[in-house]
């Protein structure tokens, strides 16, 4: 039967099939390669969206428990710097897609342009984090390594109309923080590795492989970054706008 | 006495030329393939060695619990030998056995692609899975854990000084392996199937592997996310499991059970896929209510996902959350039912023959139904009370997971041996290990119901006099067991060398890898395949054969 | 005797044909309840069984290839999917009516259960009755009284579990659980630790003990400590300075505690609470979230400073509070525990001639 095989177009030798050398031998067409790289990707952001849900689960259960925790806490990040990064992320988002644009209409120079810009703003949002991880540090707000009630026993200087906590809830501001590093951490990991893997991006499109026809990994990368941007979007009025109505 | 079929092909079959095997030589071929057979077979060769170390570890409980004294070994050492087994047994072994080896040879070949959607991704998979294995290895070697797989806190937060943090980080990887294998699985049933091959087309192990796939996607990064949590929790102090800090260690049990839930039905659904192709195949027979059959593998995977609390009922919870969780679960455990009635009459106006692989099918459906039953004993709320946290806990899992998914394991490994090697296993050993299996695992876990009905608690490395006549029945059974399991990795390996040629279909059995060659070549089929036919269409195949006994006599 | 057979292997035969048993004794009274579905439980799960194997066996034989060598292709059929959909349904959720039955009445106990705080730790288990007996790895309690067993634990969970009554319940840090018998049975009984909790998880056992209600009294009588869980209580709520706030006077700076037990109070957020052991607990170590209403959340935290006993204590003292008249209660602790007596009439009620000066506990400042 199949015992004497036909060996089917070793290296590219016959000239009777013609596709672009990135088509893989597995896919039948190239559109089928392009929709099974988004599929799989959208399918990786679920998986991403159930990663982070369960953190999110856990912020949804202890602030309807500690509600003037949550807003102490919530009062002691800088919402300077907690908008300035929303904006460079959404700028950021804004530069992948231009370059997802560029992609498309085959331009290699805009293309290298603007995902370097996107690793500029990500870079400039790891930077304010790294900025705001080292004050909460200085300030004795992390919790497990060097945390102290001390700021939420009296008032705080930025928000007047707040009462200082009574000692019990005091001490409950340490669960704010450590939803506050482990999200707001894991998001940055995110950024850290979606950073990497533009610097990979651009390396290779400089050879030119993404402004021939292949834009699948610009597509499919700009989603994992329109993402990791979105859970920004929620993180930012769930730590940073708690109670802020003033 | 054999009862394969001959065919012409078959007494004159010689290994083909080309094959996976032998397209590329060289360690390098193997570790950088993209070919999601090679993959398999990688696979494959790591969960046997893992299978194994973590038999050893059983070996060691079942010593044990030979004397009602802790006498054997020290406590800790004991707390750390079935946390290792479980460990090992849970994450290394049962979650890839059947997808990552069986599955990830197949489902290319069964829905007629030449690999996986992403066959990069595929061998990432393998990476990781042998990168969590190694940390698993080290925190073996380095001093054990000793959590229990479920890594409970506070006790693995703030009370153990044991390799905890290596042993989650060993499983967060692990995890990340099943997570990519189930997302190659579903985008390459939904995107890469051949012309004319329908959903409805598909084979029953396709189906039972999107579920599982589905399962794999959504539920594991829930357990990555809460092992993040504890590592935190012990490396830096957060608190959001502590009491102490405001935390609540309930949460982590919810976080814990969401993900390891569905884990099971992860661990078992595969191994329903293998067992509706076994019992079609020695049946003759397409599986009596394919579209019953093929949704109840969905509605498991949806319900799975929905009675992760019938593992919390005594911890305090409400108990009108219990109530639901209760009813939940009874409704899960009907898709199961409806699965081994239908395999049951699938054998009805066949003809049967009873091949190793049906004799091992035969078994899970045996000691799946009992598992099964029990897991109704659990889900009942009130006798959960009285049976939680005792041998009978023990006992219900080994058996839905050793008598029901290792055998399925097992006859997968067989029926589809020829396929992946090109050469038969011996049929008389290999019936008489099926045979000895059985016997050995119903030594070993019957008397575990007893036990656990009488009280014994499990996790225990000492226990009252009067518990152990049933204690000493489990270990026999055990011994007999390991005989059992060493059997086939004996003369599995003899047959690579010494084996019958199998030829392409050596079961006369329908689905696209029996058209194939075997082993089948690297890009498994010499042009695509266009499917007019249903699935499990012994009448297409009846006549096809036909057709070839003409043209080559 | 063990002439032919070696002594080993004679004890071994003497100790399994004396102790052999399927399942435990039934010593409380659930347990029959129990039983009973577990029982019914393995009927179904036969029947299933038999079923199974005879549709297998029997189709194997009819079936098989030398006596049917052409397989009829068959696709399936609606009627047999239903009966077996239906059928097992059915049956599970008759599994699921009983079992969801079963468990309210283990976790709900009678009003009159007497109580019994257990304190679980690595690797022992604490009982204080409230009489001031306190045991370790042991339990005693009265024949055909409710018991109702209020459990912390202090370090990681627990489990207890006694077979032999068919109750068993998770031992949780930072919240009580409970779990209620009737002991029906004089006699001693398993009493083990059943979640993994460490090193020496296998040694966290004991002993329960049920005794006739004589034997019961004598034990009390010999086994106080001489103090009252409620007389430690006192003690701590003076050195703690709770009374500093809770002094039962107008205008004091916290609400009167006296007969607050078992009453509904309503917080300043607006909503309601219980008064019960849980709630008591919570507001001596997070106070400020269980203000009563028209009070200022002044109550400094005891968290830290008070252990999972203490807390029992001083839950105890309140719960058995009818007066915030301060006495000093030299009591004979055996008569507080007392199991014919009800709770609320305590020796201090029938000798005090004060009545309370507000029905349940709300003294506007």
């Amino acid at each position: 039967m199949d015992s004497q095989a036909i060996a089917t177009h070793p290296e590219h030798e016959e000239t009777a099939h013609e596709h672009p050398p990135f088509l893989r031998h597995h896919f039948a067409t190239v559109e089928q390669q392009r929709e099974t790289a988004t599929f799989g990707m959208w399918l990786f952001l679920l998986t991403e969206i159930m990663f982070f849900g369960g953190m999110f689960c856990a912020y949804l259960i202890y602030r309807n428990w500690y509600y003037p925790a949550f807003v102490a806490g919530s009062h002691q990040l800088s919402i300077v710097l907690g908008t300035v990064n929303t904006a460079v992320l959404i700028c950021s988002s804004f530069t992948m897609a231009m370059g997802v644009h560029s992609a498309e209409t085959r331009n290699r120079k805009a293309l290298i342009t603007w995902l370097l810009l996107t690793i500029v703003l990500g870079c400039v949002f790891l930077g304010i984090k790294a900025d705001e991880y080292h004050e909460k540090w200085e300030k004795h707000h992390v919790p497990g390594l060097n945390f102290s009630v001390h700021d939420f026993v009296r008032e705080n200087p930025a928000y007047p109309d707040d009462k200082p906590l009574p000692l019990d809830m005091a001490d409950k501001t340490q669960v704010y923080f450590s939803l506050y590093f482990a999200m707001t951490g894991m998001h940055a990991l995110h950024m850290i590795i979606g950073v990497s893997l533009l610097i990979i991006l651009v390396a290779r499109a400089w050879t030119g492989a993404y402004t021939e026809g292949h834009v699948a990994p610009i597509e499919n990368f700009g989603l994992y970054w329109h993402f990791v941007d979105i859970v920004w979007i929620f993180l930012f009025p769930l730590l940073y706008l708690i109670s802020r109505h003033q | 006495m054999s009862t394969i079929v001959m065919l012409p092909d078959q007494q004159t079959a010689s290994l083909p030329k080309r094959s996976y095997l032998n397209e590329e030589y060289g360690l390098k071929s193997w570790l950088l393939t993209g070919d999601h057979k090679r993959i398999a077979i990688l696979y494959l060769i790591s969960i046997t060695i893992f299978f194994f170390i973590g038999g050893f570890f059983a070996g060691m409980i079942r010593l044990e619990l030979l004397t009602p004294p802790s006498d054997l070994m020290a406590a800790d050492t004991y707390n750390k030998m079935f946390t290792m087994h479980g460990i090992i047994m849970v994450f290394l072994f049962l979650v890839p056995s059947v997808p990552a080896t069986i599955g990830n040879f197949l489902i290319p070949i069964m829905v007629g692609a030449k690999d996986l959607a992403f066959p990069k991704v595929n061998l990432l998979s393998w990476y990781l899975y042998v990168v969590g294995g190694i940390l698993v290895l080290a925190a073996l070697t380095l001093g054990g854990v000793d959590t229990g797989w479920t890594f409970t806190t506070p006790l693995s937060t703030h009370y153990l000084n044991t390799h905890v943090i290596t042993a989650g980080l060993a499983i967060f990887v692990a995890g990340f392996s099943s997570i990519f294998t189930g997302l190659n699985f579903i985008v390459t049933i939904h995107r890469m199937r051949a012309p004319g091959m329908t959903w409805f087309r598909l084979p029953l192990f396709v189906w039972s592997h999107y579920a599982a796939s589905v399962l794999m996607v959504l539920g594991t990064p829930v357990l990555a996310i809460t092992l993040v949590l504890v590592i935190l929790e012990r490396v830096i102090g957060i608190g959001v499991f502590d009491p102490a800090k405001g935390g609540d260690p309930l949460l982590f049990q919810h976080l814990f059970w969401f993900y390891s839930h569905p884990a099971v039905y992860i661990m078992i659904l595969p191994g329903f896929g293998v067992i509706s192709e076994v019992i079609s195949t020695f049946s003759r027979k397409r599986v009596f209510g394919y579209t019953a059959v093929a949704f109840s593998s969905v509605a498991i995977a949806v319900f799975g996902f929905f009675v992760w609390a019938h593992h919390m009922f005594i911890m305090g919870v409400s108990n009108y959350s219990a109530l639901v969780f209760s009813l939940l679960t009874m409704l899960v455990a009907v898709p199961s039912a409806i699965k081994i009635f239908n395999w049951s009459f699938t054998l009805y106006k066949g003809s049967i023959t009873f091949e190793t692989p049906m004799l091992y099918a035969f078994g899970f459906m045996g000691l799946f139904t009992i598992g099964g039953l029990t897991g109704v004993f659990l889900g009942s709320m009130g006798m959960d009370i009285h049976l939680t946290e005792t041998y009978f806990i023990v006992a219900h899992f080994h058996f839905v997971m050793v008598g029901g998914m290792l055998m399925a394991f097992l006859a997968g490994v067989h029926f589809w041996w020829p396929k992946m090697t090109g050469r038969m296993y011996p049929e008389g050993i290999s019936k008489l290990a099926a045979l000895i299996t059985f016997v050995g695992f119903n030594l070993t876990f019957f008397p575990q119901f007893i036990l656990g009905y009488l009280g014994m608690p499990r996790r225990y490395a000492a226990y009252p006099p009067e518990f152990q006549a049933l204690n000493v029945l489990s270990t026999a059974g055990a011994t007999v067991l390991g005989v059992g399991y060493v059997l086939p990795l004996l003369y599995l390996a003899w047959s690579l060398k010494y084996g019958k040629i199998a030829g392409s279909n050596p079961w006369q059995a329908t689905g696209l890898e029996w058209q194939i060659q075997s082993p089948p070549l690297t890009e498994n089929f010499v042009e695509t395949p266009v499917i007019d036919y249903e699935a499990y269409d012994y009448e297409w195949l009846a006549n096809k054969t036909k057709h070839e006994v003409q043209t080559v006599g | 005797m063990h002439y032919f057979i070696s002594p080993v292997l004679w004890q071994f035969l003497v100790n399994w044909l004396t102790h052999f048993a399927l399942f435990p004794p039934e010593a409380s009274s659930i347990a029959p309840y129990a039983d009973a579905l577990y029982f019914f439980l393995i009927l179904i799960s036969l029947v299933g069984m038999a079923l199974v194997l005879a549709l297998v066996t029997g189709f194997s034989i009819l079936y098989r290839k030398e006596r049917n060598p052409e397989a009829t292709q068959i696709e399936g059929s609606t009627l047999l999917e239903a009966t077996w959909t239906i059928i097992p349904l059915a049956l599970f959720m008759v599994c699921f009516v009983w079992g969801a039955l079963l468990y309210f009445r283990i976790y709900n106990p009678p009003t009159n259960a007497m109580n019994i705080y257990i304190v679980g730790k690595q690797w022992m288990w604490k009982a204080e009755h409230p009489g001031g007996q306190h045991e370790i790895n042991a339990l005693h309690v009265p024949l055909g009284k409710p018991v109702q067993l209020t459990m912390i634990s202090q370090d990681v969970f627990h489990s207890y579990s006694i077979p032999a009554f068919r109750v068993k319940r998770e031992v949780i840090p930072g919240r009580y659980t409970t779990v209620w018998f009737t002991a029906t049975q004089p006699g001693t009984y398993h009493l083990f630790c059943t979640q993994y909790c460490g090193t020496l998880h296998s040694e966290m056992i004991g002993e329960v003990t049920v005794m006739k209600p004589e034997d019961y009294q004598a034990w009390t009588e010999g086994s106080t400590s001489g103090m009252s869980l409620a007389q430690n209580g006192e003690r701590l709520f003076a050195s703690l300075g709770c009374n500093a706030c809770h002094s039962g006077n107008a205008g004091a700076r916290g609400p009167n505690l006296a007969e607050s037990y078992a009453t509904r109070v309503q917080l300043t957020s607006g909503s309601y609470a219980m008064v019960d052991d849980a709630f008591l607990r919570d507001s001596i170590l997070n106070p400020t979230m269980h203000t009563t209403a028209g009070y200022a959340p002044i109550m400094p935290t005891y968290q830290g400073q008070i252990s999972e006993e203490g807390l029992i204590d001083l839950v105890e003292y309140i719960k058995k509070l009818n007066t915030n008249y301060r006495v000093q209660q030299t009591l004979n602790t055996s008569q507080v525990q007392s199991p014919v007596q009800n709770q609320a009439q305590s020796p201090v009620a029938s000798r005090v001639q004060q009545t309370a000066p507000a029905a349940s506990g709300m003294v506007k400042p």
